[in-house]
Protein backbone atom coordinates (compact mmCIF):
# COMPACT_ATOMS: atom_id res chain seq x y z
CA UNK A 1 0.00 0.00 0.00
CA UNK A 2 1.03 3.46 -1.08
CA UNK A 3 2.44 5.21 1.98
CA UNK A 4 0.29 8.71 2.77
CA UNK A 5 1.60 11.20 0.03
CA UNK A 6 2.82 14.09 1.63
CA UNK A 7 4.10 17.79 -0.20
CA UNK A 8 6.87 19.96 1.61
CA UNK A 9 5.43 24.14 1.17
CA UNK A 10 7.47 26.89 0.52
CA UNK A 11 6.10 29.67 2.92
CA UNK A 12 6.83 33.01 2.67
CA UNK A 13 3.91 34.20 4.80
CA UNK A 14 2.28 35.97 2.38
CA UNK A 15 -1.36 34.93 0.35
CA UNK A 16 -0.25 32.99 -2.76
CA UNK A 17 1.42 30.20 -0.38
CA UNK A 18 -1.08 30.07 2.09
CA UNK A 19 -3.80 29.25 -1.28
CA UNK A 20 -1.17 27.02 -3.05
CA UNK A 21 -1.04 24.60 0.76
CA UNK A 22 -4.88 25.02 1.02
CA UNK A 23 -6.03 23.70 -2.89
CA UNK A 24 -3.42 20.43 -1.81
CA UNK A 25 -4.25 19.96 1.54
CA UNK A 26 -7.73 19.97 0.20
CA UNK A 27 -6.65 16.62 -1.95
CA UNK A 28 -5.72 14.65 1.32
CA UNK A 29 -2.14 15.60 0.53
CA UNK A 30 -0.67 15.84 4.22
CA UNK A 31 1.69 19.50 3.70
CA UNK A 32 4.12 20.90 5.87
CA UNK A 33 6.39 24.03 5.48
CA UNK A 34 9.22 25.73 5.21
CA UNK A 35 10.38 29.51 5.38
CA UNK A 36 13.65 30.26 4.44
CA UNK A 37 15.87 32.81 6.42
CA UNK A 38 18.43 34.78 4.09
CA UNK A 39 18.98 38.12 6.19
CA UNK A 40 17.20 40.18 4.03
CA UNK A 41 13.38 39.72 5.37
CA UNK A 42 11.67 42.23 5.70
CA UNK A 43 9.59 40.69 8.46
CA UNK A 44 9.69 40.35 11.88
CA UNK A 45 12.93 42.19 13.26
CA UNK A 46 12.34 44.98 11.50
CA UNK A 47 9.10 45.64 13.29
CA UNK A 48 10.89 44.64 16.41
CA UNK A 49 13.91 47.38 16.02
CA UNK A 50 11.38 50.54 15.98
CA UNK A 51 10.17 51.78 19.23
CA UNK A 52 7.21 53.70 17.16
CA UNK A 53 6.00 49.80 15.25
CA UNK A 54 5.92 49.04 18.74
CA UNK A 55 2.03 49.11 19.01
CA UNK A 56 2.22 47.42 15.48
CA UNK A 57 1.47 43.49 15.74
CA UNK A 58 5.08 41.65 15.66
CA UNK A 59 3.81 38.15 14.77
CA UNK A 60 6.33 36.43 11.85
CA UNK A 61 3.43 35.66 8.76
CA UNK A 62 5.05 32.44 7.63
CA UNK A 63 4.20 31.00 11.60
CA UNK A 64 0.92 32.58 11.43
CA UNK A 65 0.05 30.93 8.00
CA UNK A 66 1.10 27.57 8.97
CA UNK A 67 -0.93 27.96 12.04
CA UNK A 68 -4.12 28.64 9.91
CA UNK A 69 -3.75 25.90 7.73
CA UNK A 70 -2.74 23.10 10.44
CA UNK A 71 0.53 22.77 9.35
CA UNK A 72 3.97 22.35 10.57
CA UNK A 73 6.63 25.01 9.58
CA UNK A 74 10.47 24.70 9.64
CA UNK A 75 12.39 27.88 9.43
CA UNK A 76 15.73 27.47 7.80
CA UNK A 77 18.46 30.02 8.45
CA UNK A 78 20.36 29.63 4.71
CA UNK A 79 22.63 33.15 5.63
CA UNK A 80 25.47 31.88 4.80
CA UNK A 81 24.81 29.54 1.55
CA UNK A 82 22.52 32.49 0.03
CA UNK A 83 25.08 34.89 -0.27
CA UNK A 84 27.05 33.32 -3.34
CA UNK A 85 23.06 33.79 -4.65
CA UNK A 86 23.36 37.51 -3.74
CA UNK A 87 27.06 38.18 -5.03
CA UNK A 88 26.89 35.83 -8.28
CA UNK A 89 23.67 35.90 -9.55
CA UNK A 90 23.90 33.72 -12.74
CA UNK A 91 21.28 35.30 -14.17
CA UNK A 92 21.80 38.87 -13.04
CA UNK A 93 19.74 41.12 -10.94
CA UNK A 94 16.41 42.69 -11.10
CA UNK A 95 15.46 46.42 -11.24
CA UNK A 96 17.37 46.71 -8.22
CA UNK A 97 20.28 43.92 -6.18
CA UNK A 98 17.41 41.77 -6.56
CA UNK A 99 18.61 38.11 -7.75
CA UNK A 100 15.00 36.61 -8.35
CA UNK A 101 15.17 33.89 -10.63
CA UNK A 102 18.48 32.54 -8.86
CA UNK A 103 16.91 32.81 -5.66
CA UNK A 104 13.60 30.69 -6.62
CA UNK A 105 15.94 28.39 -8.15
CA UNK A 106 18.01 28.63 -4.98
CA UNK A 107 15.01 28.14 -2.91
CA UNK A 108 13.35 25.16 -4.87
CA UNK A 109 17.01 23.28 -4.72
CA UNK A 110 16.65 23.39 -0.67
CA UNK A 111 13.17 22.51 -0.73
CA UNK A 112 14.10 18.99 -3.03
CA UNK A 113 16.93 18.52 -0.37
CA UNK A 114 14.71 18.81 2.61
CA UNK A 115 12.04 16.59 0.47
CA UNK A 116 14.39 13.79 -0.19
CA UNK A 117 16.33 13.78 3.49
CA UNK A 118 12.51 13.82 5.10
CA UNK A 119 11.00 11.36 2.51
CA UNK A 120 8.15 13.83 1.33
CA UNK A 121 6.86 13.94 -2.17
CA UNK A 122 6.58 16.98 -3.93
CA UNK A 123 7.34 20.21 -3.56
CA UNK A 124 4.36 23.61 -3.83
CA UNK A 125 5.21 26.99 -4.60
CA UNK A 126 2.71 29.84 -4.23
CA UNK A 127 3.72 30.92 -7.65
CA UNK A 128 1.42 32.29 -10.27
CA UNK A 129 2.54 32.92 -13.96
CA UNK A 130 3.09 35.96 -15.15
CA UNK A 131 3.28 37.98 -11.51
CA UNK A 132 6.25 40.09 -10.23
CA UNK A 133 9.21 38.89 -9.77
CA UNK A 134 10.58 37.81 -12.52
CA UNK A 135 11.10 34.19 -11.81
CA UNK A 136 7.81 33.65 -12.00
CA UNK A 137 7.15 34.70 -16.04
CA UNK A 138 6.19 32.26 -18.51
CA UNK A 139 9.94 31.52 -19.84
CA UNK A 140 11.15 31.29 -16.36
CA UNK A 141 9.16 29.48 -14.20
CA UNK A 142 10.59 26.37 -16.34
CA UNK A 143 13.86 26.98 -15.97
CA UNK A 144 13.25 27.15 -12.14
CA UNK A 145 11.54 23.48 -12.33
CA UNK A 146 15.09 22.58 -14.28
CA UNK A 147 17.66 24.12 -12.69
CA UNK A 148 16.74 23.67 -9.49
CA UNK A 149 16.76 19.79 -9.67
CA UNK A 150 12.63 19.73 -9.03
CA UNK A 151 11.33 18.90 -12.38
CA UNK A 152 8.04 17.74 -12.65
CA UNK A 153 8.46 17.24 -8.58
CA UNK A 154 7.30 20.96 -8.75
CA UNK A 155 3.55 22.05 -8.17
CA UNK A 156 2.52 25.56 -8.44
CA UNK A 157 -1.41 24.77 -7.41
CA UNK A 158 -2.04 28.26 -8.70
CA UNK A 159 -1.46 28.05 -11.94
CA UNK A 160 -0.89 24.73 -12.64
CA UNK A 161 -2.96 24.08 -15.46
CA UNK A 162 -1.04 26.88 -17.50
CA UNK A 163 1.50 24.31 -16.70
CA UNK A 164 2.37 20.83 -18.31
CA UNK A 165 1.63 18.33 -15.94
CA UNK A 166 3.89 16.99 -13.19
CA UNK A 167 4.55 14.14 -10.99
CA UNK A 168 1.78 14.08 -8.80
CA UNK A 169 -0.38 14.73 -11.74
CA UNK A 170 0.24 12.15 -13.78
CA UNK A 171 0.81 9.48 -10.57
CA UNK A 172 -3.16 10.58 -9.32
CA UNK A 173 -1.67 11.89 -6.13
CA UNK A 174 -3.77 15.31 -6.68
CA UNK A 175 -6.45 15.96 -9.61
CA UNK A 176 -5.36 18.41 -12.25
CA UNK A 177 -8.74 19.41 -12.62
CA UNK A 178 -8.77 20.70 -8.77
CA UNK A 179 -6.21 23.21 -9.85
CA UNK A 180 -5.74 26.67 -10.87
CA UNK A 181 -5.09 28.91 -13.87
CA UNK A 182 -4.52 31.96 -12.23
CA UNK A 183 -2.18 34.14 -14.84
CA UNK A 184 -0.77 37.67 -14.26
CA UNK A 185 -0.40 40.59 -11.63
CA UNK A 186 -4.14 41.51 -10.92
CA UNK A 187 -5.15 39.77 -7.14
CA UNK A 188 -8.90 39.61 -7.99
CA UNK A 189 -9.17 35.46 -8.21
CA UNK A 190 -6.74 35.47 -5.51
CA UNK A 191 -8.87 37.63 -3.48
CA UNK A 192 -11.63 35.50 -4.28
CA UNK A 193 -10.09 32.44 -3.08
CA UNK A 194 -9.48 33.30 -0.08
CA UNK A 195 -12.87 34.16 0.46
CA UNK A 196 -13.72 30.81 -0.92
CA UNK A 197 -11.36 29.21 2.04
CA UNK A 198 -12.63 31.75 4.66
CA UNK A 199 -9.48 33.29 4.88
CA UNK A 200 -10.38 37.27 6.18
CA UNK A 201 -7.23 37.92 7.30
CA UNK A 202 -3.62 37.41 5.56
CA UNK A 203 -0.58 39.52 4.72
CA UNK A 204 0.29 41.08 1.49
CA UNK A 205 2.76 43.29 1.69
CA UNK A 206 2.90 45.80 -0.66
CA UNK A 207 6.30 46.25 -1.38
CA UNK A 208 7.44 42.14 -1.42
CA UNK A 209 9.30 40.24 1.41
CA UNK A 210 12.90 41.34 0.66
CA UNK A 211 14.82 44.33 1.84
CA UNK A 212 16.71 43.81 -1.84
CA UNK A 213 13.62 44.35 -3.88
CA UNK A 214 14.12 48.17 -1.98
CA UNK A 215 15.79 50.70 -3.96
CA UNK A 216 17.00 52.59 -1.16
CA UNK A 217 18.63 49.58 0.96
CA UNK A 218 20.03 48.23 -3.03
CA UNK A 219 21.77 51.48 -2.78
CA UNK A 220 23.17 51.22 0.63
CA UNK A 221 24.72 47.34 -0.30
CA UNK A 222 25.79 48.83 -3.18
CA UNK A 223 28.29 51.56 -1.35
CA UNK A 224 28.75 48.93 0.93
CA UNK A 225 30.74 46.74 -1.68
CA UNK A 226 32.24 49.73 -3.53
CA UNK A 227 33.93 50.80 -0.26
CA UNK A 228 35.01 47.36 0.97
CA UNK A 229 36.37 46.57 -2.58
CA UNK A 230 34.89 43.76 -2.95
CA UNK A 231 31.20 42.04 -3.30
CA UNK A 232 31.40 40.33 0.61
CA UNK A 233 28.75 40.89 3.63
CA UNK A 234 28.49 39.62 6.57
CA UNK A 235 24.76 38.54 8.80
CA UNK A 236 25.37 42.50 10.44
CA UNK A 237 26.48 43.85 7.95
CA UNK A 238 23.15 43.75 5.93
CA UNK A 239 21.14 44.22 8.86
CA UNK A 240 22.83 47.24 9.92
CA UNK A 241 21.88 48.28 6.56
CA UNK A 242 18.42 47.87 8.03
CA UNK A 243 18.81 50.24 10.59
CA UNK A 244 19.17 53.87 11.16
CA UNK A 245 20.16 56.92 8.47
CA UNK A 246 23.19 56.64 6.60
CA UNK A 247 25.78 59.23 5.28
CA UNK A 248 29.10 58.65 3.51
CA UNK A 249 30.96 61.98 3.82
CA UNK A 250 33.86 60.80 1.45
CA UNK A 251 35.36 57.38 0.56
CA UNK A 252 36.98 56.80 4.17
CA UNK A 253 34.11 56.48 6.14
CA UNK A 254 30.33 56.17 7.07
CA UNK A 255 28.39 57.42 9.85
CA UNK A 256 24.95 55.45 10.64
CA UNK A 257 22.58 57.58 13.02
CA UNK A 258 19.96 56.19 15.07
CA UNK A 259 16.18 57.64 13.89
CA UNK A 260 14.58 56.74 17.59
CA UNK A 261 14.88 55.49 20.41
CA UNK A 262 14.75 51.34 19.39
CA UNK A 263 17.06 52.31 16.45
CA UNK A 264 19.52 53.47 19.16
CA UNK A 265 19.05 50.42 21.60
CA UNK A 266 19.79 48.22 18.41
CA UNK A 267 22.91 50.21 17.56
CA UNK A 268 24.02 50.14 21.11
CA UNK A 269 25.06 46.00 20.33
CA UNK A 270 27.57 47.63 18.05
CA UNK A 271 29.48 49.85 19.79
CA UNK A 272 32.01 47.13 20.42
CA UNK A 273 32.84 46.72 16.54
CA UNK A 274 33.00 50.75 15.85
CA UNK A 275 34.03 53.97 16.44
CA UNK A 276 31.05 55.44 18.01
CA UNK A 277 29.67 59.27 18.89
CA UNK A 278 27.48 60.01 22.00
CA UNK A 279 26.00 63.68 23.14
CA UNK A 280 27.68 65.14 26.39
CA UNK A 281 25.54 68.15 26.50
CA UNK A 282 22.31 67.83 24.73
CA UNK A 283 20.31 64.34 23.87
CA UNK A 284 20.76 63.31 20.63
CA UNK A 285 21.57 60.19 18.92
CA UNK A 286 24.06 57.07 19.32
CA UNK A 287 26.20 57.68 16.21
CA UNK A 288 28.17 54.64 14.75
CA UNK A 289 31.17 55.31 12.43
CA UNK A 290 32.03 52.90 10.11
CA UNK A 291 35.62 52.96 8.05
CA UNK A 292 38.96 54.09 8.72
CA UNK A 293 38.23 57.62 9.76
CA UNK A 294 41.72 60.35 10.09
CA UNK A 295 41.14 63.04 13.09
CA UNK A 296 39.92 65.37 10.40
CA UNK A 297 36.86 63.26 9.75
CA UNK A 298 36.02 62.04 13.56
CA UNK A 299 35.63 66.03 13.60
CA UNK A 300 33.70 66.25 10.76
CA UNK A 301 31.60 62.90 12.06
CA UNK A 302 31.02 64.27 15.57
CA UNK A 303 29.75 67.64 13.82
CA UNK A 304 27.24 65.53 11.76
CA UNK A 305 26.15 63.74 14.73
CA UNK A 306 25.63 66.93 17.23
CA UNK A 307 23.60 67.94 13.24
CA UNK A 308 20.82 65.28 14.93
CA UNK A 309 20.56 66.06 18.27
CA UNK A 310 18.97 68.89 20.39
CA UNK A 311 21.41 71.03 20.19
CA UNK A 312 22.28 71.27 16.54
CA UNK A 313 20.97 75.15 16.85
CA UNK A 314 23.57 75.43 19.15
CA UNK A 315 26.92 77.68 18.70
CA UNK A 316 28.93 74.56 20.07
CA UNK A 317 27.61 71.07 22.00
CA UNK A 318 29.82 68.59 23.14
CA UNK A 319 29.97 64.98 22.43
CA UNK A 320 32.17 61.65 23.87
CA UNK A 321 34.11 59.85 20.34
CA UNK A 322 34.92 56.48 21.39
CA UNK A 323 37.73 54.74 19.31
CA UNK A 324 38.05 51.09 18.40
CA UNK A 325 40.90 50.89 20.56
CA UNK A 326 38.50 52.05 23.38
CA UNK A 327 40.26 55.29 24.18
CA UNK A 328 37.66 58.23 24.87
CA UNK A 329 37.60 62.00 23.59
CA UNK A 330 35.44 64.62 24.56
CA UNK A 331 35.20 67.01 21.67
CA UNK A 332 33.45 70.67 21.28
CA UNK A 333 31.98 71.13 17.98
CA UNK A 334 29.41 73.55 15.86
CA UNK A 335 26.84 70.91 14.55
CA UNK A 336 26.81 71.10 11.23
CA UNK A 337 23.99 73.14 9.59
CA UNK A 338 21.41 71.17 7.86
CA UNK A 339 22.20 73.29 4.24
CA UNK A 340 25.48 72.83 4.66
CA UNK A 341 24.94 68.59 4.28
CA UNK A 342 25.15 67.55 0.60
CA UNK A 343 22.00 65.18 0.00
CA UNK A 344 24.25 63.17 -1.68
CA UNK A 345 25.85 61.91 1.29
CA UNK A 346 22.43 60.17 2.15
CA UNK A 347 23.09 56.77 1.28
CA UNK B 1 13.61 15.27 32.40
CA UNK B 2 16.31 17.31 32.16
CA UNK B 3 16.48 21.79 32.08
CA UNK B 4 18.39 23.66 29.51
CA UNK B 5 19.02 27.26 28.59
CA UNK B 6 19.50 28.59 25.35
CA UNK B 7 21.24 32.18 25.15
CA UNK B 8 19.26 33.96 22.22
CA UNK B 9 20.19 37.77 23.60
CA UNK B 10 20.63 40.09 20.55
CA UNK B 11 19.28 38.03 17.94
CA UNK B 12 16.16 39.37 16.00
CA UNK B 13 13.48 37.34 14.70
CA UNK B 14 13.10 34.66 13.35
CA UNK B 15 16.51 33.86 14.74
CA UNK B 16 15.83 32.98 18.27
CA UNK B 17 12.79 30.72 16.85
CA UNK B 18 15.35 29.11 14.58
CA UNK B 19 17.85 28.53 17.29
CA UNK B 20 14.95 27.28 19.34
CA UNK B 21 13.97 24.61 16.88
CA UNK B 22 17.75 23.66 16.48
CA UNK B 23 17.81 23.19 20.15
CA UNK B 24 15.03 21.28 20.78
CA UNK B 25 15.86 18.88 17.51
CA UNK B 26 18.62 17.40 20.65
CA UNK B 27 16.30 17.19 23.32
CA UNK B 28 13.92 14.35 24.48
CA UNK B 29 10.40 14.67 25.50
CA UNK B 30 9.59 16.64 28.81
CA UNK B 31 12.86 18.25 29.02
CA UNK B 32 12.62 22.08 29.60
CA UNK B 33 14.37 24.64 27.51
CA UNK B 34 14.55 27.98 28.67
CA UNK B 35 14.70 30.47 26.15
CA UNK B 36 16.37 33.77 27.25
CA UNK B 37 16.48 36.54 24.45
CA UNK B 38 15.92 40.34 24.20
CA UNK B 39 13.70 40.77 21.19
CA UNK B 40 10.16 41.14 22.26
CA UNK B 41 8.74 39.64 19.04
CA UNK B 42 9.54 36.48 20.51
CA UNK B 43 6.35 36.76 22.87
CA UNK B 44 4.51 35.73 19.56
CA UNK B 45 6.89 34.32 18.07
CA UNK B 46 8.12 31.37 19.78
CA UNK B 47 4.31 30.59 21.59
CA UNK B 48 3.03 30.23 17.89
CA UNK B 49 6.44 27.66 16.60
CA UNK B 50 5.53 25.96 19.52
CA UNK B 51 1.68 25.17 19.59
CA UNK B 52 2.10 24.02 15.54
CA UNK B 53 4.89 22.46 16.60
CA UNK B 54 3.31 20.76 19.70
CA UNK B 55 5.88 22.18 22.40
CA UNK B 56 4.08 23.82 25.17
CA UNK B 57 5.24 26.76 26.34
CA UNK B 58 5.26 26.62 30.68
CA UNK B 59 6.06 30.77 31.12
CA UNK B 60 7.26 33.88 29.75
CA UNK B 61 8.80 35.98 32.17
CA UNK B 62 10.06 39.59 31.73
CA UNK B 63 12.81 40.25 33.30
CA UNK B 64 14.63 43.99 32.47
CA UNK B 65 14.82 43.86 28.87
CA UNK B 66 15.38 40.37 28.91
CA UNK B 67 12.25 37.91 28.05
CA UNK B 68 12.60 34.40 29.37
CA UNK B 69 10.27 31.71 27.69
CA UNK B 70 10.56 28.49 29.34
CA UNK B 71 9.59 25.65 27.00
CA UNK B 72 8.63 21.40 27.71
CA UNK B 73 9.76 19.47 24.55
CA UNK B 74 6.40 17.72 23.62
Amino acid sequence: MQDKIKAVALISGGLDSMLAVKVIQDQGIHVEGINFYTGFCVEGHTHAIRSKDKAKPKRNNALWVAEQLGIKLHIIDIVEDYKDVVINPKHGYGANMNPCLDCKIFMVNRARTWMEENNFDFIITGEVMGQRPMSQRKETMPKVAQQSGAFDRLVRPLCAKNLPETLPEKEGWIDRDKLHNITGRGRKPQISMAKDFGFNDFAQPAGGCCFLTDKAYSNKLDDLWKNRGEKRYELDDIMLLKVGRHLRPNERFKIMVGREEGENNYLEGYTYAFSHIRPLDYTGPLVLVDGAPNAEDLRLAARLAARFGSGRDAEQVQVEVTQLDGSRIAMHVKPMPVADIPLEWYL
Amino acid sequence: MSEHNLNARNLLCPMPVIRTQDCIKTLEKGDELTVICTDPGVVNDIPTWCRINGHEVLAIQEKGREIHITIQVG
